[in-house]
């Protein structure tokens, strides 16, 4: 199983971002509770690109939402559930802890699942999205093996996708160990892909991630997305070499 | 926004009307069927009558678009069900369980839904009366405090889904439960009063305010039909 406790440390560690000078005194105080308890506070990480970079496959009006609205509330909420964990834990109160498993699940995997979709996504015409097998050789050559080819990879996981009832997430995974096989993969709600296979990319599915373009629209979201699909970040968590350590 | 851009436009409505035979009474008062197929229902009030709470834009995109996908779903759910049944496949019948569930569940959900709404200049709003106000100042203490409680309720949901105010036929009190996606609600449960938290539901309007949302729709909250659930016996 993985550490999920080292997974989400990592994760913030690979952005950390100034403190905010937004950050209300309740945030201040979460953060000076978990910083005594010799915990790691969880931040927002910076977009590697500007929210209207992505345009016009996802608009800048949903990419600023996503990420400084829906993102942080996830970070915040996780904080807020490790503080109480944190004190049930040092309270011997295992009742406590366990009705807080839910949250850290819901608010942690939000923070993972977040974190790794702004990495696997780039602006489109770019060397990172225009050919995928230019950027990931590795990747695309496995894909071909499994599906047959990149189209009908594509045709797969958007059926996946689209299958997907509620909000969720859909995942092109490898499995851990020598010559882990690829799979598709979906995630409900904010569930992260943990223990025995390795995020390569994901696709949020949540209204929330196109709603305001797309409205009732769906499929022309799932269609569009490929072009901003950052495929040399793909290949790095597929071949083992990403800086994010894909064995979470 | 005018709110006469998403009426339900006169030509539309006569189509439907004319669109199928007399409709016959569904398993549930209310839900839909034309020839044993489950049918998008006529809203009470035009696309535009909830606002300012809740826009035409939204209403007209979450009635058209979305509860017709479920009741389109739904049918074929049921005619594929029935096509494996002929053949005595019942495997294949039961691997599309999940989507009877889902697309069914959204039928009977939404039109509950419909139903519970109405403009704020009409029925919507206000508090409920009768025997329901005193079964809810029993059961929650007062009706502040089960809006409250159903806000939290909804606020609490972590995904898709919907918060219901329930009667239980079993011990004859009100309860608040909720459910993911579209799963309906049964066993010993008599939907009374649902809200859709799905993000479909208020996102045009109020992004990831949602709290805001759930506020706003006690505006528009008919509770004569909320009533006439209760007392139904």
């Amino acid at each position: 199983m993985v550490n999920f406790n080292n997974l989400l440390q990592y994760l913030s560690l690979q952005s950390p971002l100034p403190s905010s000078s937004s950050a209300s005194l309740s945030n201040l105080n979460i953060t000076e509770t978990l910083t005594k308890m010799g915990l790691t506070t969880y931040t927002l990480p910076s977009l590697p690109y500007a929210y209207d970079a992505l345009e016009p496959h996802i608009s800048a009006q949903i990419m600023e939402l996503h990420h400084a609205r829906h993102h942080q509330a996830y970070v915040t909420n996780l904080n807020a559930a490790l503080v109480s964990h944190a004190t049930a834990l040092a309270e011997g109160d295992v009742a406590a802890q366990i009705s807080l498993q839910q949250a850290i699940r819901f608010h942690g995997g939000g923070h993972i699942n977040h974190s790794l979709f702004w990495r696997n996504l780039a602006p489109a015409g770019t060397a990172e999205t225009a050919d995928p097998a230019q950027a990931a050789p590795e990747l695309v050559a496995e894909i071909g093996k499994v599906w047959g080819g990149l189209a009908e990879f594509k045709k797969a996981f958007g059926a996946a996708l689209l299958g997907i009832q509620g909000s969720g997430w859909g995942w092109l995974v490898k499995e851990t160990g020598e010559g882990g096989r690829l799979r598709i993969v979906t995630t409900k709600d904010q569930d992260p892909v943990v223990g025995g296979q390795v995020p390569v990319l994901g696709v949020d599915m949540w209204e929330h991630a196109y709603y305001l373009q797309y409205l009732n629209g769906k499929a022309a979201y799932v269609e569009n997305i490929w072009n901003v699909i950052n495929w040399k970040t793909a290949e790095e968590r597929f071949a083992g070499r990403s800086e994010e350590k894909t064995e979470l | 926004m005018s709110s006469t851009l998403f009426r339900t436009s006169p030509a539309l409505r006569g189509a439907l009307r004319a669109s199928g035979a007399p409709k016959v009474a569904g398993a549930m008062a209310g839900i839909g069927f034309v020839r044993g197929k489950a049918t998008l229902p006529d809203l009470p009030y035009d696309y535009g009558a909830l606002e300012p709470h809740i826009s035409g834009k939204i209403m007209e995109l979450h009635h058209s678009k979305h509860h017709q996908t479920y009741v389109n779903g739904l049918n074929s759910a049921v005619q594929t069900i029935k096509e494996a049944e002929s053949k005595g496949d019942f495997t294949k019948a039961a691997t599309v369980a999940p989507l009877l569930n889902f697309h069914g569940g959204g039928h009977i959900n939404h039109t509950l839904f419909w139903e519970n709404l109405a403009p704020a200049s009409r029925e919507g709003g206000g508090d409920p009366s009768g025997a329901l106000q005193k079964a809810i100042v029993a059961d929650f203490g007062s009706v502040d405090s089960f809006r409250k409680q159903m806000d939290a309720a909804l606020a609490g949901i972590q995904g898709s889904g919907w918060a219901w105010l329930v009667k239980d036929k079993t011990a004859g009190n009100l309860n608040i439960v909720t459910r993911a996606n579209q799963d309906p609600v049964s066993g010993p449960y008599v939907p009374l009063l649902g809200i859709d938290a799905w993000e479909h539901a208020y996102y045009l309007q109020y992004q990831n305010r949602k709290a805001e949302y759930f506020e706003a729709i006690w505006n528009v909250i008919n509770w004569k039909t909320v009533e006439s659930r209760f007392e139904k016996p």
